[in-house]
């Protein structure tokens, strides 16, 4: 039984110039306690994604068309306070900076103590406890003393630390993390990393992970989405995906790593530049940076298949499979 | 700077004001305002400055549309037989230029120093604000009035109605300069930390080329902001010192003048003496102050990007 | 100074272009003098409180070579590549560009320096004046530092450089906001260019671009050391741009250097506790996710730097030697040069 699934969905948002498609026809699911990663680089639309689920895209953006199927309801036909009801308590978001996220003149425990009472009546003395209980579980030594402690007094990995134990405070099904690790230090990274893997594995918590780098989705994610100006040109399980990819960007970003070339020698670059969603080209949006396109990627929009676990978007692909 | 018409069309800012009904009526009105008062020696029925053009036996006459107007006077006329709406056009022109001019005096102080105490910081640039601190701390109003009374006790009433207009623009001007010198100061402070400015050091440019060609240009927004607020006070302020009998002479009046002259009539039946010199006024400072706040908002970098 | 090894692989072995000798510099955060003013035992005492960024460090920089420079923040390679380029000044400590000291030069005698060293910056978005075109900016190196051109070979001049960054020159007299951030960072390049420098100090270049147009602007910047001749001093946190891209790499934390040596070498081989965390917490594809070396504690501020060595609160081979001296930047049986007791001792 999956727990989130979302089907067709489309967000445009109105411009000077017209209105603009963010987020065209995706689909895709997520089972109970697994962990997807949705990779793209900036434009591709992987945090409208992950805002439409949530119903957080500003005005005057809007979703269209499609459904987000969550706990037996339709999240895109909720009204606010349906939709608050959810937000914080069944389904999570972590930003990607924690100074951002914190409020600099709220003590932790202020953060915190308000995130449960949003959704649970709780006397303060209560969810404190469970407070205290959520920062031992994300590694924060002596949690009893940072309750008191405002932002600024802790650096930028326990930020994160809190915002994840915010996150977690109400025991939700699903945690959404735009780009959590980008503005981290390497080291501080890598133990924030592993810090929610084992935390989505030990209690069974959903993880959409949204992110541009692919050895971050390598490393925690069991299925990954690949998203190019708007769509979904790809999705398998990471390993494989990552092992042999099928889709021709796919392939481009995984060649232009510097791991992949020997050093010292030009590294294997993708030419152009993702489209504006203003200006996506006719049929493939890919075509016109494909080294690969034939005559039907110009007219024809590919569509998202396969006959396993593995889908694509490529009609080369799917000539090929066929 | 690259200009074209086309360019200007494509704009936010142009897209903004096309759809923004206060700001389109308010620039239709002040564009109106100012026009009339450029034109104003052209269009003027009478000459108000003309001290033999007008007649006593004139005085008091209502406006048209009231029992007892005269045909000659479209407004009616003042204590001394002066049409009115000839003043009001006259008295507008001299509010608004010395609105303009007075901030353009500030301006100038004012953002050379802005520009120097913010890029070079340090005891200089706390030597500089400490200065504009103490004189924030005396109200421009307070200064006008005690610097314009003792000079029209020194030279006397013939002389102060030939250098009015220059005295309360340098007082205005040299008041307000604080005003200029922070926001430009603050907007340096926040580009100096940018990093096309590392460039051009790294290329070797000397401090003040930075300063004027690179960082000044870039300050421009807030400064457009601000300027719309301070030729309303500017206004104001001389409105409120003519008021006071230390602004403007009678003789060539503004329209904080023309307001006083009539003071004293409005309750003895000729209201409009007062009245639509004070209905120009404020309708004036109303544009300007609300097509400063649809300037602030659209020059917001926030909604901009 | 010790000269550098010979055992070098495949780079161009010149003299050395840079020399920076025992640099430090400290930042005072104490505020004005008032707020300086204190009350200790009775009597007044001025408190200063400084950010020690960096911390005694000697490098050298051959001629042709592409040194990078790696740390996580506050490491201080962002403070040592401003103090190159003499944006800001050292507290002590000298540079040297080709022999002649230039830290304690004025800005007249700097001037010519100015033309062969250049310098790329991190935000692509902020490194362009908003106000300029494109025209403008470029044409400015090219007025100060080549004045024997006239108005015809400058355009010229800037036609053929925007050819070569890989930005169409119909765009000259389009403005920053028009360009996508990788364009903006050519363009940067582009004016770096202009001048025809020696020498370009690249601060964290392509952190801010997208991956594959990361792997453009990188193509970009190779392309134009092979055929400029240029040295480069690179600094930048991502590891795998360093193996790919540079000749020796220079590991920093707490503004000390921890490791010197050949690319090749210390990726294949890190001997500094440090270095080895920070190798290992690379994602790398098809990793393990749980199999990063695990550091102690928090990074301490670089306001009260630790005593001794600056990691040994981190590491778990510190003994009491690590505590209370620290350890000197030694070379190794390969020519790597180490800051390491552990090392020294055979410990590790």
């Amino acid at each position: 039984m999956s727990l989130l699934q979302v089907n067709n969905l489309e967000v445009e948002f109105p411009l000077l110039s017209g209105k603009v498609k963010a987020l065209k026809d995706i689909s895709f699911s997520l089972d109970k306690g697994e962990r997807i990663g949705i990779v793209g680089e900036s434009g591709a639309g992987k945090s409208v994604t992950a805002f439409a689920i949530l119903n957080l895209i500003s005005k005057p953006g809007r979703i269209t068309n499609g459904s987000i199927w969550f706990d037996g309801a339709n999240l895109a036909d909720m009204d606010r306070d349906q939709i608050r009801n959810i937000r914080g308590n069944k389904i999570s978001m972590i930003f990607q900076d924690p100074m951002m996220t914190l409020n600099p003149v709220l003590t932790i425990s202020t953060q915190m103590v308000e995130c449960l009472q949003a959704h649970r009546n709780l006397p303060e003395a209560e969810a404190k406890k469970i407070a205290v209980e959520k920062l031992r579980a994300v590694q924060i030594p002596a949690p009893e003393t940072r309750l008191d402690q405002y932002p600024h007094e802790l650096s930028g990995g326990m930020r994160q630390r809190v915002v994840i134990a915010i996150a977690l405070i109400s025991d939700p099904a699903l945690i959404i993390a735009d780009e959590p690790t980008t503005a981290l230090d390497v080291t501080i990274q890598a133990e924030i990393l592993q810090l929610l893997l084992e935390l989505c594995v030990n209690f069974n918590v959903g993880l959409i992970l949204i992110t541009h780098d692919l050895g971050v989705v390598s490393q925690v994610t069991q299925r990954t989405l690949v998203m190019y100006a708007g769509s979904i040109i790809e999705q398998g399980p990471t390993r494989e995906l990552i092992s042999s990819p099928l889709h021709p960007y796919t392939q481009g970003l995984i060649g232009a790593l510097p791991e992949q070339t020997t050093p010292g020698s030009r590294l294997n670059q993708i030419p152009g530049v993702m489209p504006s969603l203003q200006d996506i080209p006719e049929g493939c949006a890919f075509h016109p940076r494909c080294t690969l396109a034939v005559a039907k990627c110009q007219h024809q929009i590919p569509e998202l298949k396969g006959k396993t676990s593995r889908l694509c978007a490529c009609h080369l692909v799917d000539d090929a499979d066929a | 700077m690259n200009f074209s018409l086309e360019r200007m069309r494509r704009s936010p800012v142009y897209y903004s004001f096309i759809n923004n009904k206060v700001a389109m009526v308010s620039a239709a009105i002040l564009s109106t305002l100012l026009l009339v008062s450029i034109l104003a020696p052209f269009i003027a029925p009478y000459d108000p400055w003309d001290q033999t053009a007008f007649d006593i036996m004139d005085s008091e006459y209502p406006p048209i549309g009231s029992s007892g107007a005269d045909d000659r006077f479209l407004l009616g006329t003042d204590d001394m037989g002066r049409d009115m709406l000839s003043t009001i056009l006259y008295g507008t022109g001299i509010s608004i230029a010395i609105g303009i001019f007075a901030t353009i005096l500030q301006a100038f102080m004012g953002i050379s120093i802005g520009l120097v105490s913010g890029y070079f910081g340090s005891r200089l640039d706390s030597f500089l604000m400490r200065i504009a601190d103490i004189q924030l701390s005396f109200t421009t109003l307070m200064v006008a009035i005690i610097i314009l009374a003792v000079f029209q006790a020194a030279v006397g009433l013939n002389s102060y109605e030939r250098y009015a207009l220059l005295m309360i623009v340098l007082v205005i001007g040299i008041a307000e300069w604080p005003q200029y010198a922070r926001t430009v100061r603050a907007c340096v402070l926040a580009e100096k930390k940018k990093e096309y400015v590392d460039a051009v050091k790294v290329i070797g440019l000397r401090p003040m080329r930075i300063l004027y060609r690179h960082i000044l240009p870039n300050t421009f927004s807030p400064l457009l902001v601000i300027s719309t607020v301070q030729v309303a006070n500017a206004i104001i302020t001389e409105a409120g010192l003519s008021f006071l009998g230390l602004g403007m002479p009678i003789t060539k009046p503004s329209l904080g003048s023309l307001i006083r002259n009539g003071f004293d009539y409005i309750f003895s039946g000729s209201w409009w003496i007062t009245f639509l010199p004070a209905l120009v006024l404020i309708v004036l400072i109303l544009t300007i102050n609300l097509l400063g706040d649809w300037l602030r908002d659209v020059l917001n970098p926030k909604i901009y990007k | 100074m010790m000269p550098m090894p010979d055992t070098a692989v495949n780079q161009p072995m010149g003299p050395a272009l840079i020399s920076i000798k025992s640099l430090y510099k400290e930042f005072n955060i104490s505020g004005s003098f008032l707020e300086e003013l204190g009350f200790e035992k009775g009597r007044p005492v001025r408190r200063r409180e400084s950010v020690k960024a960096i911390n005694g460090v000697n490098l050298e920089i051959q001629q042709g070579e592409a040194l990078c420079v790696v740390g996580e923040s506050g490491c201080g390679k962002t403070t040592v590549g401003r103090a190159v380029m003499g944006l800001i000044d050292p507290t002590r400590g000298e540079i040297h560009y080709a022999g002649q000291r230039i830290d304690n030069l004025s800005a007249v005698d700097r001037f010519p320096y100015r033309k062969k060293m250049q310098m790329i910056f991190q935000n692509p978005y902020a490194s362009l004046n908003p106000r300029k075109t494109v025209q403008a900016t470029l044409a400015e190196p090219a007025k100060f530092h080549a004045p024997e051109l006239n108005e015809t070979q400058r355009q010229e001049k800037i036609v053929a450089v925007m050819d070569s960054v890989g930005v169409s020159p119909k765009w000259a007299k389009r403005y920053p906001h028009e360009f996508s951030g990788g364009q903006r960072q050519r363009i940067s390049i582009a004016r770096a260019l202009m001048v025809d420098p020696e020498f370009i100090v690249a601060d964290e270049p392509i952190s801010a671009l997208d991956v594959s147009i990361q792997a453009q602007v990188l193509n970009l910047l190779m392309q134009a050391r092979e055929e400029r001749q240029l040295t480069y001093l690179f600094i930048t946190h991502d590891l795998a741009v360093v193996e790919h891209f540079g000749t020796r790499v220079a590991v920093m934390y707490l503004g000390t250097l921890c490791e010197l040596g050949n690319c090749n070498e210390i990726f294949h081989y890190p001997r500094h506790p440090y270095t080895r965390a920070l190798l290992s917490a690379i994602p790398k594809l098809g990793s393990d996710p749980v199999g990063h070396i695990k550091l102690k504690g928090e990074v301490p501020t670089p306001i009260n730097l630790p005593s001794g060595c600056v990691f040994h609160g981190r590491c778990q081979f510190a003994n009491d030697r690590c505590k209370s001296e620290a350890p000197g930047l030694n070379r190794t049986d390969n020519g790597v040069r180490v800051a390491c007791h552990a090392i020294e001792e055979n410990r590790l």
